[in-house]
């Protein structure tokens, strides 16, 4: 397992800055243009300063809604008055401390003030723990809790509520999952009982890791390479779908109604999408990077579909993104001027259209909320594949629920232009190659890559292929970059460069202003020619980066 | 001839097979690899009856309960309702039942009502009673039909029937308009003060005939 070499190998990885790379300019980034179509941020930091409630949220979107802003520039409904944003920072007490805690046989948790007790940590925000200890039974009867199989899943996801009523579990039937999912709540109200925030528990090769974001509370459990910070991102992702379904203003008025609430009752259906979802996260680098894959097409191609899709939404006043995807990857975005999306609203888009086959069907109409666009309130989106013969379906997304039939009037007129101008064809022709061949690149060393330009917030890689055909290896190998991603933003110790020297390859990731790239190398390369292959790597990129990347923001 | 055009709005609990139904009346095959509907999605389809070519647009609503809220956008406006459920679970009957009183609370034109007592292919699983179901019907006014979109039964004759209603209607109308030859042309005509009766029939100057409603 690609756990076990990474640790046995740990010793054998050097962290350096090299010259080599020196000839790359400092802002050298391929796939970036002077304006972008996606916000780029650092998730990683966002998460930590993100608001610990839905109810901060909901008072903060109170004040400011961009969906009321639209509809109010539509001149559709005029709010009683218009409030000045104000930039209230929220609590921060991240004194970074680490209280170590032991777990001691016969299921019970004490955990005491006194340190330094391995294997098993539990990190909070800080040390404010009372100094007496506390003792806590665990009633165990859950029978899911005791079955092989069950135990042996990699990753467990489970949300509950702050009353510890079960909301969802990735695996077994919540039902049968209520005591243990009452321990979680329990831990986390002991430690908030003292002022403080759980955060993760380490025991052995399984990570337990909380994210509190009441009235829920999402809880990963853990034995991949997947760190601890990378867990909490994909539970955000997690907390921003059930959000997407049923906006913070929903989520916030039921729990303050009922605080037992049973959420099952709304989520009825939407099980599948976090399914998905969390299926896709094991094995996707876009929720890693926090970035979009991009389907490559010439961009004469991708202009002429944006174009199209401008020439008609522009007609139409309320549109405010026209989204078009493909197997996962994105064709292009066209945007309302002043908006953008942001790359894990997109990522929910694009989960909800892979989840559901009903699209397929017919043209639908439905209500989605994008959590960073507005948490607050539902966009309507028209959503339509462009042909039965074509698996690219567009999005025409609206603060106006009275648009179905101008959207689809809009959406007719787009796709007859796309298939006068065959592009239709050049999509399905992208789609089927699946990609490139790491080999179009011309460097015999290297066997994969994942490239990020941070400012577009897009990425690119070539398809998987010999080694990689395996699940296993598949997996494996995404589980290294996952380790070198984590490696490399190691608060304590953030990195530049790492070679890494793994069982069955070798791993280079490289970090410069604009742009992260890890790749991976056959096992006898040296250190001098994978650096230099990453130069050349780079440059190749920049040569194909408007096949690769969306380089335009048509807005309208 | 005559043809006109209305809004059919179908609604139900989650599962009962109102896509099943619509896809089985439009596309005339059975699909068991459905998934459930997200918001709803939109069908449109022709049918000549008496003498009337009727366009049908159907809203096919989403049964799941996270979508409830969203329904008025949905049947708001709506000449004609399809009221599925499932005749192996009462429960999705009496849920059928509660759609019918929000429809009179908040729509106030009159709509065509249909009753489909769906799955009855499952004939051993019955959770409600034939008769039980048509009494219901009769009291709102509505007719009721047993369908299966398995075995293709009585889904042609649920979708004529609406036809007939909607064209009964639309006489009924014009005849209360005596035949005046305004020419409207568009949605924002149908509440004006002409038409002191609030029906929701106008007149296009549209080729196409004339329309029950328009969106
Ligand atoms: N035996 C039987 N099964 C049916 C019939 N109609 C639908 N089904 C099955 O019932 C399930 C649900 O059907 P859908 O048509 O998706 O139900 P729906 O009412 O549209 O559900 P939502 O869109 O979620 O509200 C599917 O598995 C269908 O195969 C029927 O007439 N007989
Ligand atoms: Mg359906």
């Amino acid at each position: 397992m690609a756990t076990a070499s990474c640790k046995s190998l740990e010793d054998s990885e050097t962290a350096r800055e090299s010259e080599e790379e020196t000839e790359i300019p400092k802002d050298f980034e391929p796939g970036a243009s002077s304006e972008s179509i996606l916000i780029s941020i650092d998730l990683y930091e966002e998460v930590e300063n993100s608001p610990g409630s839905v109810y901060e949220d909901v008072s903060y979107r109170r004040r400011k809604s961009t969906i009321c802003e639209l509809e109010r520039s539509a001149g559709k409904r005029v709010l009683a008055e218009e409030q000045v944003e104000t930039s209230k920072s929220f609590d921060d007490k991240s004194q970074d401390g680490q209280l170590k805690a032991e777990i001691g046989h016969d299921e019970s948790i004490r955990i005491k003030n006194s340190p330094n007790v391995e294997p098993i940590r539990i990190e909070m925000e800080s040390i404010q723990m009372s100094s007496d200890e506390e003792k806590h039974e665990i009633i165990e009867t859950a029978e899911d809790i005791h079955n092989p199989e069950w135990k042996q899943h990699s990753k467990h996801i489970f949300i509950l509520s702050e009353a510890g009523k079960p909301i969802y579990s990735r695996f077994g039937s919540e039902d049968k999952l209520v005591t243990l999912m009452g321990v979680m709540q329990a831990l986390v109200s002991i430690v908030q009982d003292n002022g403080d925030v759980i955060r993760s528990i380490h025991a052995g090769d399984h990570k337990f890791v909380f994210l509190v974001r009441l009235p829920l509370i999402l809880v990963a459990v853990a034995n991949t390479n997947a760190s601890a910070p990378q867990l909490v991102v994909q539970l955000n992702c997690v907390y921003n779908l059930i959000l997407s379904v049923l906006t913070s203003t929903q989520l916030c008025s039921i729990f303050e109604q009922r605080r037992n609430y049973d959420l099952r009752r709304l989520l009825g259906g939407a099980e599948k999408f976090l399914d998905n979802l969390v299926d896709t996260m094991d094995s996707d680098p876009s929720f890693l990077l926090v970035a979009v894959r991009c389907l490559p097409l010439t961009s004469a191609i991708r202009d002429t579909i944006s174009q199209s899709i401008v020439q008609y939404c522009s007609k139409v006043k309320n549109v405010v993104f026209a989204i078009l995807v493909a197997k996962n990857q994105l064709v292009t975005i066209v945007r309302m001027k002043k908006y953008s999306l942001h790359p894990s609203d997109l990522h929910l888009v694009m989960n909800l259209v892979n989840s559901s086959d009903s699209f397929k069907a017919a043209e639908s109409w439905t209500p989605i909320c994008l959590p960073k666009f507005d948490s607050s309130g539902f966009l309507h989106a028209h959503v339509s594949y462009l042909d039965d013969n074509c698996p690219a379906c567009l999005l025409l997304l609206t603060v106006d629920k009275n648009l179905f039939f101008t959207l689809q009037e809009c959406r007719r007129k787009i796709v007859e232009r796309l298939h006068r101008y065959n592009c239709l064809e050049a999509i399905n022709a992208s789609l089927e190659s699946e990609g490139y061949s790491v080999s179009e690149v011309g460097l015999p060393d290297l066997r994969h890559f994942i490239y990020k330009s941070k400012s577009a917030a897009q990425f690119t890689e070539p398809r998987l292929e010999a080694p990689y055909v395996s699940n296993e290896d598949q997996s494996n190998l995404f589980g290294l970059y996952q380790y070198l991603h984590h490696r490399m933003y190691n608060s304590a110790r953030p990195l530049k460069i790492l070679f890494y020297v793994g069982q069955k390859e070798i791993m280079l990731s490289w970090h410069m202003a604009g742009f992260e790239l890890y790749a991976a190398f056959e096992p006898m390369v040296t250190k001098f020619t994978a650096v230099n292959t990453m130069n050349k790597l780079v440059r190749w990129i920049k040569k194909e980066e408007d096949r690769l990347f969306i380089m335009n923001a048509p807005t309208i | 001839m005559d043809s006109l055009e209305a809004k059919v709005v179908v609604l139900g609990s989650q599962g009962v097979g109102k896509t099943s139904v619509v896809v089985r009346y439009i596309g005339k095959a059975f699909s068991r690899h459905l998934s459930p509907t997200i918001g709803a999605s939109f069908f449109t389809c022709k049918l000549t009856i008496q003498g009337f070519h009727v366009k049908l647009q159907i809203w096919d609503t989403a049964g799941q309960e996270r979508f409830r809220s969203m329904a008025p956008m949905y049947y708001r406006n709506a000449n004609a309702a399809l009221l599925v459920f499932d005749i192996t679970s009462y429960e999705s009957y009496l849920n059928m039942k509660t759609w019918v009183m929000e429809l009179r609370r908040n729509v106030e034109e009159a709509v065509v009502m249909c009753v489909l007592g769906n799955k009855c292919d499952l004939k051993s699983n019955r959770a409600v009673n034939t008769t039980e179901a048509q009494q219901y019907a009769v009291s709102i006014g509505a007719t009721y039909f047993e369908t299966s979109a398995v075995s293709n039964e009585g889904i042609e004759e649920a979708f004529a029937q609406t036809a007939l209603g909607l064209i009964e209607v639309f006489k009924n109308n014009e005849s209360q308009h005596n035949k005046s030859n305004d020419s409207l042309d568009g949605v924002d005509n149908v509440l004006s003060p002409q038409y002191p009766l609030r029906t929701n029939v106008i007149k296009t100057s549209e080729p196409e005939g004339q329309r029950i409603f328009c969106c």
